[in-house]
């Protein structure tokens, strides 16, 4: 596998996961504003990990879709922090939503750093909306740093960022849902 | 808490109410207005309002009617003509 591919799909995998985890408060938000913005982020992330895959993509022969939902479970190599579900806690989430957005935010920094120029210049595209999704955590941050049970969900999951390996039984799970449809119609074109 | 949100859509022109978001503090009323009405492009600037700080007036007496405080309220050509019959001239535009 190309360097580059070898850089970006754990990226985009974790985008791409992440993303579909978030998605899961579509809905069921503590409140329909914060809905729609959480709903919002969730989808900006599995815009990144679109375009992050489409670089990968060019140098491995195949396309962004293929990447993202025709592999073995096996083969993504997304955290098993971003695995987690959540649902229905929001501390946690919302725990995570900071601590992704920091570590992301160094990850992201130094693929702007890139010699790539391809890499480099999506790299700080994807920043550029970032910066919104570091605003909105820091935020709730700021509201949530003195709850007990916040600070618990930090402590807990802080240990775990960008721990990679073996998938959890949770990802297995998430994969079956997120291929589903693809894996209906074998062989189809959309 | 509620806040007003005020959209400007290109730089120059008035500010127009686009609707409300409600939100805990100021800082998630500007996440919040900015997320639905101005990230697809469709303002330029925003102006986000705790509702409390806008002053609503709605009562507006005319007990005397006086229609001349109103724009459409009187009609001056026809004086005008009478004026001007007086004084011998013509309009503007007759010369």
């Amino acid at each position: 596998m190309s360097e580059r591919a070898q850089l970006l799909l754990p990226i985009a995998d974790d985008e791409l996961v992440l993303g579909w985890r978030n998605s899961e408060w579509t809905g069921i938000a503590p409140f329909l504003e914060e809905d729609v913005a959480f709903s919002s982020i969730a989808q900006n992330e599995i815009g990144h990990a679109r375009a992050l895959y489409q670089l990968a993509a060019e140098e491995l022969g195949t396309t962004a879709d293929e990447l993202a939902f025709d592999r073995k479970p096996e083969e993504y190599r997304c955290s098993k922090f971003v695995e987690l579900r959540l649902v229905p806690d929001w501390a946690k989430t919302i725990a995570r939503h900071y601590l992704y957005e920091q570590s992301d935010e160094r990850r992201i920094g130094a693929l702007m750093e890139s010699d790539d120029p391809e890499v480099a210049g999506l790299a700080a595209k994807i920043d550029r909306e970032e910066a919104y999704h570091r605003m909105h955590a820091q935020m709730w941050f700021d509201r949530l740093q003195d709850e007990p049970r916040f600070i618990e969900a930090v402590d807990e999951l802080r240990p775990l960022v960008d721990e990679r390996g073996e998938h959890s039984a949770e990802f297995t799970e998430l994969w079956g849902e997120m291929t589903m449809v693809r894996r209906s119609v074998a062989g189809a074109t959309w | 808490m509620i806040y007003e949100v005020f959209r400007q859509e290109r730089k120059g022109q008035a500010f127009a109410h686009a609707g409300s978001v409600e939100a805990p503090d100021r800082a998630f009323a500007d996440w919040y207005a900015r997320e639905e009405f101005g990230r697809r492009g469709e303002s330029v600037a925003l102006w986000v309002v705790p509702r409390e700080a806008v002053h609503e007036i709605d009562d507006f007496i005319d007990e005397l009617e006086r229609n001349y405080h109103r724009v459409d309220g009187y009609p001056l050509k026809e004086k005008l003509r009478e004026a001007r019959e007086r004084a011998g001239t013509a309009a503007p535009a007759d010369r």
